[in-house]
């Protein structure tokens, strides 16, 4: 059926091309631009989601995201619907602290998807993040999709990357990259009393263009 | 012709006496004012009358002297008591008993004359001129015909602060924010195009309403960037007004802003894009408005060893770029810790946890660390740390509080 109408689409083309050449000019998409990351590279003009349990190492890739961009000169905003944002962990993992807009939901989410949609259309960004992390899953489920097209939306053709990190994947086809995390186990150095944590050992699980890809990533202190 | 005026102590006072002869006043220090006195001998006659004019409108013991230039005249007023006129043939004459510390000059320049002997205006003006040039260069000349009292220069006049501010009262009172942001909007164009004529922007905005029978309403917006933009302030205005209006009807407005000078920016070819500036402040007012204002900022870490210590500052941009880190584990903080029991096995090492955010059987810990501070302040800290693993929390970072004697989950590794 999808083969049958693309014949037909170039038979269209191919008669009507000569008379009317604009309208079926075929636009060229640019290079995607991303952004680094330890796992996949994050799309800028489209939304990514982050998912995973606690200690999944899920909030580590948002502040190394921080660290990426804020460390090129940009600007980035950080949605933290729980307050859960913890500056000096971000400062030693090489985030600018003066660049990274911090803004303190107090445990409301639509605040957060709010004041990330009027971040998002006012440009200039090159992160966005919205912190769904200890935010209860049935309050998240219960954001509509619209709101996720809209936010999908208002980055759309700029150079700002917009992540959700929540416990699971929930804006579905809206998000060009899902990146499903998962705990491994966590890395304990020496025998009590002399014990440390050293890092923690992770599974990503990426989804991009219904594929999926699996990497392992360690996390230290 | 130049008049100066010299009172320790009495600048007002002598800057208003100057203002009622001439509108060319030069405050020139704390005790000295100088104006321009040419054409008054129209109104009142010779010098001498000239000079009696000021010394009456003056009316406290005040110097003064009328030369003619701005330099001799001070000069003569600093150093002589009472009315000193300096015809020009005579100016020389009269100055040259005044010490050489009345010309001012740098420090090398006062030693020089002090290691030559020279003691006076008159022994400092006798020196051959092209001889002083050779030795003390342009300084020296231009100290020399200070000392013959021919001194040439225009004066540096005082200029008053421009204030930009507004009122109007009102014949009735208005009591709803539209007609009110309709007036602020017409006051605000004309500020604004007042501070454009003056080559100024503004980064603060004070708006005084007096209310109906209840105290004023006063509201000051302070911007991170000079602006001159009024839609800009308006919407700004609009926005703190909708979060604080007023309590009752307004009976007369008063606006002002604080003017600066404006902003000049240059970015970098290769720089990346960032928030244009008076977007990104409508935008924060609105999140501000939403969330609160103490909940929006960047944040700084303070210099202590307190946990979750820090506070939130404007958005800054960094300079330089820097490589990136690479991950390091992030900590997810409870806001306030989440209270926990804790059961320990031997040696105090926890062995199982209960909490609101998950608990069950500790199956990994690290520890224990003490941290204390600031028991000099309310916030004395005084806490036992461990990090501990769960199945169901993960790995998160408890202590024991020695102050209240419970335990807190701190936050989670993530």
């Amino acid at each position: 059926m999808a083969s049958s109408a693309t014949l037909l689409r170039e038979q269209i083309q191919a008669a009507l091309s000569s008379r009317c050449e604009a309208a079926f000019l075929i636009e060229k998409k640019a290079a995607e631009e991303t952004l680094s990351s330890v796992v996949e590279e994050i799309p800028r003009g489209a939304l990514t989601e982050i998912a995973g349990p606690a200690s999944s190492g899920r909030t580590s890739l948002l502040y190394s995201l921080l660290a990426t961009a804020s460390s090129g000169q940009e600007f980035c905003a950080l949605l933290d619907t729980g307050d859960t944002f913890d500056p000096e962990s971000a400062a030693a993992a090489g985030v600018r602290l003066s660049q990274v807009l911090w803004v303190r939901c107090g445990g409301n989410a639509e605040h957060a998807l709010k004041a990330a949609d009027m971040l998002a259309q006012g440009g200039g960004f090159g992160l966005v993040a919205i912190d769904l992390g200890d935010t209860s899953e049935n309050v998240v489920r219960r954001i509509p999709l619209a709101a996720w097209f809209r936010l999908r939306h208002a980055v759309e053709n700029t150079r700002t990357a917009l992540v959700v990190m929540a416990q699971q994947i929930h804006a579905h086809s809206c998000s060009a990259l899902k990146i499903e995390l998962s705990r491994s186990r966590a890395l304990w150095r020496g025998q009590l009393p002399g014990c440390l944590l050293n890092g923690l050992e992770a599974t990503a699980r990426c989804i991009r263009n219904h594929r999926a890809q699996e990497r392992s990533f360690t996390i230290s202190r | 012709m130049f008049a100066c005026l010299y009172a320790p102590g009495n600048l007002p006072l002598l800057v208003e006496c100057a203002g009622h002869f001439s509108p060319l006043i030069e405050e020139t220090s704390s005790d000295t004012v100088v104006f321009d006195i040419r054409g008054l001998q129209r109104i009142y006659g010779s010098a001498e009358q000239i000079a009696s004019e000021i010394q009456r409108r003056v009316g406290i013991t005040a110097n003064l002297a009328l030369a003619s230039n701005p330099d001799a005249a001070i000069h003569a007023a600093q150093a002589i008591r009472g009315v000193t006129i300096l015809p020009p043939d005579r100016a020389a004459a009269i100055l040259a008993p005044l010490p050489p510390y009345l010309l001012g000059g740098s420090p090398e320049f006062a030693r020089t004359l002090d290691l030559w002997g020279v003691r006076t205006f008159g022994e400092f003006a006798d020196l051959p001129h092209l001889g002083v040039a050779a030795r003390l260069g342009e300084e020296g000349t231009y100290m020399q015909q200070l000392a013959r009292g021919a001194g040439h220069r225009q004066l540096r006049l005082r200029v008053d602060p421009v204030v930009f501010r507004q009122q109007q009262e009102l014949e009735d009172s208005v009591d709803q924010l539209e007609p009110l942001l309709f007036l602020l909007s017409r006051m605000l164009n004309e500020l604004c195009e007042r501070l454009r004529f003056y080559g100024r922007s503004t980064n603060e905005i004070r708006l005084r309403l007096k209310l109906e029978r209840a105290p004023g309403h006063t509201t000051t917006l302070r911007l991170p960037v000079p602006m001159l933009d009024a839609r800009v302030l308006l919407k700004l205005l609009q926005l703190e007004l909708n979060d604080r209006p007023p309590q009752a009807p307004i009976e007369k407005i008063q606006l002002e802003l604080m003017p600066v000078e404006p902003r000049t920016t240059q970015h970098g070819l290769f720089l990346p894009s960032s928030p244009e500036p008076e977007k990104l402040e409508i935008t924060l007012a609105r999140i501000r408005g939403m969330v609160g204002a103490e909940n929006v900022g960047a944040a700084e870490l303070m210099d202590t060893h307190r946990p979750d210590a820090f506070r939130v500052g404007p958005l800054v941009a960094a300079k330089g770029m820097v490589v990136p880190a690479p991950p390091k584990l992030a900590f997810r903080r409870f806001r306030p810790p989440c209270p926990a029991q804790v059961w320990c096995a031997d040696q105090g090492k926890p062995a199982r946890i209960v909490s609101s955010k998950g608990g069950g059987r500790i199956v990994a810990c690290a520890g224990p660390w003490r941290t204390s501070g600031d028991w000099w302040a309310s916030e004395i800290w005084s806490h036992q740390e461990w990090d501990v693993e769960t199945q169901s929390m993960g790995v998160s970072r408890i202590y024991h509080d020695y102050l209240q004697g419970e335990w807190f989950i701190e936050g989670n590794y993530d």
